[in-house]
């Protein structure tokens, strides 16, 4: 992959590397710069220490966030399979369904699921008319992870799709003409060729799902602290931006790690992002 | 009723101009015409032309030409969190009494010029000079309230009088608790009888104990989402502030509200001009127009808390004249105010917050007995030992971890099998 650099290329990348230098280099040099600092801007390692005290929640984050990215997965997978097979004008009509809840806030989204899941809501009611009784769903891990699948299932669909869409099916005529049956088909052929799009989804759903906060709070109630959670409350209420700062770290890492580890699964080595 | 409240308003806002038309304003106020004003205040904290109440911003503007820029925040933390950290100016801002205490020690307040403000009058003496503003320099009340609780009466077997009901295992999943921790802990430190201001670590570590120990009923932690869940029949108990009761009623009339007897947190939010405030004098002149009787009047009747202007209480025609939950007699309960705590404490406080939110649940019930039982409260464990959560969401990804590790090596090693031919 060599690139030509000549001055016009240069020239050509130079707002982005203006962009990046300002918005994502130097904020991450201030990220580092408050996690080893107090709040008098002394070298301290005491946020560094803190960070034993929030294990238990970096593991519930991680666990939650695995949790959700195989559901979505698991979903995704057949629905974009599903999708790619229709004609080009169906294809459109559906992708835009998988879109059409990404047009209105995440944050609305996520408050009606309360609406949705909670003791006397439309659920509950319904169970109770047909006699099942009240199912307790709000404020539970269950409704945490089901918010997450909820909101970044179009980011599973999205990647995978686009890739099974561009596949070359004159492969999976050839993998028919060996005799392969249709699961063969599948699991020998397209799976594979698709294994681009399903990391990038993994990568897609997993990052924001360990990161995220406002779907704890609304659906876990509040007693399902992710460490989202807690690097808010860090910056809006304690003010304490070196402990939220060196939570970040940690998170950032942690992310990078496994981003790092989803690059191993994909063939042909190509990089994520 | 609120038939009622629309002619009144409506009454009033014909009445406005009229006002407008006696005080002709004089020459330095004139200057300030097309000027901009920054108002930052909590949300839901103004009447905003809203079902035909009046919008106080919007007359104000009419009245001076001042254009006000209004935002909204939450709650103290956050609204100090934002002006700390710089990039925002603001020239107005309502906080409450601990938090004017803390911005007065860090000189984030600038001193208001009274002559200005003539219509401070109606602030009778007793809301003057209170604690956090000793010399009555920095801020104007715009409010006084009281935390008490909430409940269904459809849903409690018997009506409360204790925040110990917060506590009681029959209301398991349906009891809700402020998720701030400067209210949370007033609750603990009201049942424990210490004193909110405390600034012993031991006594807000017994608290925080008292808080954890709460998991065992699943408390769900909450804001604004208060109004939805009360007002649907979603929780049986909440903790909250006693004019959003008044709110909540009108669209549930099976809510009540007691002040438990173990003491409420009495608050004073009061409106106070920023430090280098650009736009100072138009800062006073909305000060005075917030207290004047008719805005006063349709801002206590929208915001429904109680209001420190003597012109708005001790008027027959509003709505909440005389309610003995929102005026009640001085010494009916036990009542204290927020102070601002010490940089340690409040370290402190922040920490064991997040300890309880992070505490779990099914440990908890183990523990009930500590408060309600007969054991003393000196062997409470606040080592960090490992938690069962810790080690069930260790092992869950320690096995999945091993899984992807175990499909890697398999992979690996299929290719090279494969490579061999």
């Amino acid at each position: 992959m060599n690139k030509r650099t000549s001055a016009g290329s240069k020239l050509v990348a130079s707002p982005y590397i203006v962009w990046a230098a300002l918005f994502i280099i130097a904020p991450l040099f201030f990220v580092v710069y408050y996690s080893f600092t107090d709040k008098g801007g002394a070298f301290t390692l005491e946020n560094v220490q803190m960070l034993s005290k929030y294990l238990p929640t970096f593991l519930r984050s991680i666990w939650f966030g695995i949790v959700a990215t195989i559901i979505c997965l698991v979903i995704a997978f057949p629905m974009a399979y599903i999708i790619s097979q229709k004609t080009d004008k169906v294809q459109r009509t559906m992708v835009m369904l998988v879109m059409l809840p990404m047009w209105m806030s995440f944050l609305i989204r996520t408050y009606s699921w309360m609406a949705i899941l909670q003791d006397t809501g439309i659920i509950n009611s319904f169970f109770s008319k047909i006699g099942i009784g009240q199912v307790h769903m709000i404020n539970t891990g269950g409704a945490v992870i089901l918010g997450m699948v909820y909101n970044f299932l179009p980011y599973m669909i999205l990647p995978i799709y686009s890739v099974m869409a561009k596949l070359d099916y004159s492969m999976v005529e050839a993998c028919q003409d060996l005799g392969g049956n249709r699961l063969t088909v599948i699991r020998r052929c397209i799976m594979p060729m698709s294994i681009p799009g399903v990391v990038s989804g993994i990568t897609m759903v997993f990052v924001p799902s360990v990161s995220t906060f406002y779907i704890s709070q609304k659906l876990g109630g509040g007693s399902f602290d992710l460490i989202g959670d807690v690097i808010e409350r860090q910056f809006q209420q304690s003010y304490n931006y070196n402990l939220g700062a060196s939570l970040s770290l940690v998170l950032m890492i942690l992310i990078l790690i496994s981003m790092a580890v989803m690059n191993k699964f994909s063939d042909e080595g190509e990089m994520v992002i | 009723m609120k038939k009622v409240l629309c002619a009144v308003t409506a009454l009033l806002i014909t009445l406005l101009p009229l006002t407008v038309a006696y005080s002709a304003p004089d020459g330095d106020i004139e200057a300030l015409r097309g000027s901009t004003l920054y108002v930052y205040n909590w949300g839901e904290y103004i009447s905003d032309g809203a079902d035909g109440t009046v919008d106080v911003n919007a007359e104000f503007t009419k009245k001076y030409g001042i254009k006000v820029v209004y935002d909204t925040y939450d709650n103290n933390e956050v609204m100090y969190s934002k002006l700390k950290g710089g990039g925002v100016s603001y020239d107005i801002v309502i906080p409450s009494d601990y938090m004017i205490e803390r911005m007065i020690n860090e000189d984030m307040l600038e001193k208001i010029n009274f002559d200005n403000i003539p219509n401070f009058k109606y602030i009778p003496e007793k809301y003057r000079n209170l604690d956090y503003d000793p010399t009555g320099e920095y801020s104007v009340p715009y409010t006084v309230s009281y935390v008490g609780l909430i409940y269904n009466t459809k849903m409690v077997e018997e009506a409360p009088d204790s925040w110990k009901v917060l506590w009681d295992e029959r209301y398991t999943n349906n009891i809700l608790m402020f998720n701030n921790p400067r209210d949370a802990f007033a609750i603990a430190q009201s049942i424990l009888g210490q004193d909110y201001n405390m600034d012993t670590e031991e006594g807000w570590r017994v608290a925080a104990a008292l808080l954890k120990e709460q998991k065992s009923v699943n408390p769900v932690y909450v804001n604004d989402e208060v109004f939805l869940k009360m007002e649907a029949g979603e929780a049986a108990l909440a903790p909250y502030y006693v004019g959003d009761y008044f709110l909540m009623k009108e669209n549930n009339d099976d809510l009540a509200f007691v002040y438990p007897k173990e003491g409420v947190n009495y608050f004073v939010d009061a409106a106070c001009i920023l430090k280098g405030a650009k736009n100072k004098r138009a800062a006073e002149l909305y000060l005075d127009f917030i207290n004047e009787p008719e805005i006063a009047l349709a801002n206590a009747e929208y915001i429904a808390y109680g209001s420190p202007n003597s012109a708005v209480y001790d008027n027959p025609d509003y709505e909440y004249y005389e309610n003995e939950l929102l005026y009640p007699e001085e010494g009916a309960f036990k009542t204290q105010l927020f102070k601002n705590l010490p940089p340690n404490i409040l370290a402190l406080q922040s920490s064991l917050w997040d300890d309880v939110k992070n505490y779990n649940a099914t440990a908890a019930s183990s523990e009930r007995a500590l408060f309600f039982g007969d054991s003393t409260q000196n062997n409470i464990d606040n080592g960090e030992a490992m938690t069962p959560v810790t080690i069930k969401y260790g092992i869950c990804i320690g096995v999945f971890l091993l899984l992807c590790l175990a499909y890697v090596i398999f992979r690996t090693i299929r290719k090279k099998h494969r490579e061999q031919y």
